[in-house]
């Protein structure tokens, strides 16, 4: 074994540099907090308690920002995930988070463990997940490495919800070039629970016991919170030994062994919370400093799959599957048979003091003594600089971009062929979307639903970002986030509840990116006010960079929402022949952070205009009510592509064709002009749903059985079959993987 | 009739197939676990789809030495009903209840979605309420379910009409588009697609629902 650096050198040699604390850090746990040199352990702790990753020191300000109280908010931020209240004394739990560095490095396992992660974050807090969701962002396609990242992730992502059941039913993949180097992998977990059940992460009461479950600890991930905490760079690449490995079958043990302690026996368990960034330290050390207690842990009974660990290492290793519980002293035999059931290990390593004093034992001898919440709370919190980016001025002052349409049937069938919009079957097929039996829309339409059992009810889930708007402006793109989420989810007829964030961004150092952060909560916060969705749960991911060039400022919404009545579930698909199609809210020029201007220009540029908030609620809760009046019989919203791309996608499953008649340019069959859905009404309905919408809906045509898209705009008439559209749009993306 | 659905460790569709019965076809069932050695009182067993074991060492290959698999065996020998679908049909050719194997997908990759069947046997104890030669839509979720067996094999499994179900456009590269065999006898059934998944209209299929209501049919009037 190394021998340990002591104390001494640790401050002469600088070395908790390394770890990523400054100067100014080591001084105020030296000077303030402890009063003496930090030894090795307590530096290594300290290095990753006060990372961004466990510690949000650079992001608290900006996350204060958003709205996280409700009388539906059962449990806002700051135990492993939020709880909504649904009625019928159940709840909804969920929660995302983000996995990029691992991903980048290691994609199949990175992915992987991200899901694992995400997971054990919703059954700790006594929920049964019910469904996942992955929001992906690759640079382009054109090269072997993004195409590997692409695919190993993808495995990654299935190779882990697959075998431990829970059903993968959306999310979302784009591509930029921004990306290459940094791709996004941010996933979502959707739990459901009863009230009575709701756990909290918490180690309270003198003399209860810290039980350690599931996965040995090893040397791996060790760092991993740090070195989320830094950007990447082309040497750099010794950072693969700080990526974890994942096992499944390990983790739906210890999920079915975790829910039947928390739902069969309440009265063992005190608390409950899963090992992740950070491992030991962190689910510790926030347990005790949550409860107000101190805790003692004897590391030489932490189950090792490694020998010579030293405490530094198990302290910050974060080996995978491993959970924390505390539970009542006079249960530890019951506790421990009950794991044994399930092969699993569970062990007495400390207890709770009536202290404040976080104590670490190891060979005999105290390693770390420490305040506890010198780890968790008196982290330093940093109000970053920030600045406008030059490009945002000069965005706003250059004339608004209008593509010239030189022919619309081929730029309609080349937009289907972007693989951001082209379909995504050929990876969402790779996840098993169906397991438990309840997913009632499966991947592929605008939100998944999973059915309620014993209940009328279902949720509506989805997640969305479109990075290129909140590069142009942040604040609108951060508005536009949160409206496109809630647009999918009224499309499925749900209403939505809640949001969950992955909040990426490039290095928070950097004043414009910092800047970006910043204005984009403004817009998110504006918008979750206006929808009453509050943030209840999240994640940021900061110095997502690639040899210092940072990627689109990137917040993922992940948001869910409640259909009161399974029958109005609604999806995009046509359904009948001769039923009339309505356009919902008004079409511009908005081709700025288009997707036909990326495709024509090469990259984009412009403001963002027209979109008006209050609109955008207005519409949605029209397209709402028309739904739950039974009204509807497809709903789409439209998002990239724009009109074009959902009328196409509208006609896809059902191989229906439309006639269409529409006062546009061609030109704007493709403008992104946001607030706006396509609906099919049975013309039955259609005076009744002409009633409700008044002025808001606009007649554009119908179904047809002649499998065409007939499109006549006031510069011209397009034809083209659904089966050559459709084709275009499903073999993009598995050519271009070839 | 009463059915047991064995529960391995990493099964995952054990509650796919316990409300299929339960919900769909309103009969009795319950799970047992494969630490059982008893399966006194049931009359039909259900090996579920899921990665029992995590896969390891070959899909199936370590439940199939489960202390409730000898009970299943001496089921089976007794000619009593035993359906395994996907991880549960790897099981069943693991304990050579059903001939051959189920290797990788042909192009690797875990494939989910609904794919169209031909029932090919409708004479069989878990297709007696098909009409024979017609198209049910199923969906797959596997990454291992392409089945092989040598030739000779194949020659007796058309012989003796133990294809029950072939793909019409085969997802996985199975023989002979082979989705679903029985055993000689006729008691045993193993398939890759999840009947059990098409129960409900609300779910977008009920085309699953005449296999089980076939094995109560047998069962209510006897095996043929």
């Amino acid at each position: 074994m190394i021998q340990e650096p002591t104390a001494r050198e640790i401050e002469e040699t600088k070395l908790y540099q390394e770890w990523g604390l400054t100067d100014s850090e080591y001084r105020l746990i030296k000077n303030d907090i402890l009063k003496r040199q930090p030894n090795y352990t307590e530096a290594g702790l300290f290095s990753v308690m006060w990372s961004e990753h466990c510690s949000y020191k650079n992001s608290r300000p900006v996350l204060s920002r958003f709205p996280n109280s409700g009388p539906q908010v059962l449990q806002g931020p700051g135990e492993g995930a939020g709880v909504i209240d649904i009625g019928d004394g159940k709840a909804v739990v969920f929660k995302a988070e983000s996995h990029n560095h691992p991903s980048a490095v290691e994609p199949y396992e990175g992915a992987a463990t991200g899901v694992g992660g995400i997971i054990r974050d919703i059954f700790s807090m006594g929920a049964t997940p019910i469904a996942l969701l992955d929001s992906l962002r690759f640079g382009e396609l054109d090269n072997e490495r993004t195409k590997y990242l692409m695919s190993e992730i993808v495995s990654g992502i299935g190779g882990y919800g697959n075998c431990i059941g829970i059903p993968t039913i959306g999310g979302e993949t784009s591509f930029d070039p921004c990306y290459e180097g940094n791709p996004l992998v941010n996933a979502m977990c959707v739990g459901l629970i009863e009230h009575k059940n709701i756990q909290k992460g918490q180690a309270k009461g003198n003399g209860n016991l810290v039980i350690y479950v599931g996965a040995k600890t090893g040397r791996d991930g060790i760092h991993g919170a740090t070195f989320a905490s830094d950007e990447f760079a082309d040497d750099k690449e010794t950072q693969r030994s700080a990526v974890q490995v994942g096992d499944p079958f390990m983790e739906k043990l210890l999920m079915d062994a975790c829910l039947e302690l928390i739902l069969d026996h309440p009265d063992w368990l005190v608390g409950i919370q899963d090992m992740g960034a950070a491992g030991l330290v962190s689910s510790t050390a926030e347990m005790a400093s949550k409860a107000g207690s101190g805790m003692v842990l004897d590391l030489d009974k932490v189950p090792q799959r490694e020998t010579n660990m030293s405490a530094y290492e198990m302290m910050l290793s974060e080996s995978q599957e491993r959970m924390v519980l505390c539970i009542k002293p006079e249960f530890e035999t019951e506790v421990t048979d009950l794991f044994k059931k399930y092969d699993l290990e569970a062990v007495n390593i400390g207890y709770v003091t009536e202290s404040t004093d976080y104590i670490l034992i190891h060979e005999g001898k105290i390693v770390a003594n420490l305040p506890v919440d010198s780890l968790t709370s008196d982290v330093p919190v940093y109000h970053k600089e920030q600045k406008e980016p030059a490009r945002i001025n000069q965005f706003k002052n250059q004339d608004d971009f209008i593509p010239e349409i030189e022919n619309v049937r081929e730029t309609w069938l080349d937009l289907l062929r972007q693989p951001t919009i082209a379909s995504k079957a050929s990876l969402y097929e790779t996840y098993d979307s169906q397991v438990k039996v309840n997913t009632v829309v499966k991947p592929g339409s605008d939100a998944g639903v999973i059915r309620i059992r014993e209940t009328n009810k279902a949720l509506a889930m989805t997640t969305d970002c479109n990075a290129r708007y909140i590069y142009l402006n942040p604040k609108i793109g951060g508005q536009i986030a949160v409206s496109e989420a809630a647009r999918n989810i009224v499309a499925s007829g749900g209403r939505p509840l809640a949001i969950t964030d992955c909040l990426n961004y490039g290095r928070p150092e950097n004043p414009e990116v910092f800047w970006e952060f910043d204005q984009s909560a403004i817009g998110i916060s504006e918008a979750c006010e206006l929808f009453n969705t509050p943030v209840i749960s999240g994640n940021v991911s900061l110095y997502n960079e690639f040899n210092e060039q940072a990627i689109y400022p990137t917040p993922m919404i992940g948001m869910v929402g409640l259909i009161k009545d399974v029958k109005h579930i609604t999806t995009q698909d046509f359904k009948h022949l001769n039923d009339l199609l309505y356009l919902i809210g008004t079409t511009y020029d908005d081709f700025n952070g288009s997707e036909i201007q990326k495709m024509v220009s090469g990259k984009i540029s412009g403001d963002l205009t027209h979109f008006d908030l209050k609109q955008e609620k207005r519409n949605q809760e029209l397209v709402l009510e028309a739904i739950e009046s039974n009204l509807v019989e497809s709903a789409h919203d439209l998002a990239e592509g724009g009109l074009a791309v959902a009328l196409s996608e509208s006609a896809f499953k059902n191989d229906l064709g439309m006639t269409v008649e529409l006062d546009i340019t061609d030109a704007q069959l493709f403008s992104e002009t946001q607030s706006r859905f396509i609906l099919s009404v049975n013309p039955a309905n259609a005076e009744a749903f002409e009633k409700l919408m008044e002025l808001n809906a606009q007649k554009i045509g119908r179904v047809t059985a002649t499998q065409m898209i007939d499109v006549t705009t006031k510069d011209n008439h397009i034809v083209i079959a659904v089966a050559e559209a459709k084709h275009a749009w499903e073999d993009a993306i598995p050519c271009l993987m070839k | 009739m009463k059915f047991a659905v064995i529960v391995f460790p990493g099964s995952n569709c054990d509650d796919d197939l316990f409300y299929a019965i339960r919900d769909g076809l309103h009969e009795q069932v319950a799970f047992v676990s494969y630490t059982e050695t008893s399966l006194d009182g049931f009359d039909g067993v259900l090996l579920p789809g899921g990665f029992s074991y995590g896969d390891y060492l070959r899909s199936g290959a370590i439940a199939s030495l489960s202390p409730i698999m000898n009970e299943v065996r001496r089921f089976a020998d007794e000619g009593k009903l035993v359906f395994g679908t996907c991880n549960g049909f790897q099981m069943l050719t693991e304990m050579n209840l059903l001939p051959g194997a189920l290797i990788r997908n042909k192009k690797i990759k875990f494939i989910c979605k609904p794919v169209s069947l031909k029932i090919v046997n409708n004479q069989t104890s878990f297709t007696t309420d098909y009409k024979d030669q017609t198209l049910i839509e199923l969906p797959i979720a596997h990454g291992e379910g392409s089945y092989y067996c040598d030739d000779k094999t194949l020659v007796k499994l058309k012989k003796n009409k133990q294809i029950v179900f072939r793909y019409e456009d085969n997802p996985n590269g199975s023989i002979d588009d082979i989705a679903g065999i029985v055993n000689e006898r006729g008691n045993v059934l193993g398939m890759m697609p999840h009947p059990e998944r098409a129960i409900e209209t609300l779910l977008g299929s009920t085309d699953g629902l005449d296999l089980f209501k076939s094995m109560l049919t047998t069962h209510t009037e006897g095996v043929r």
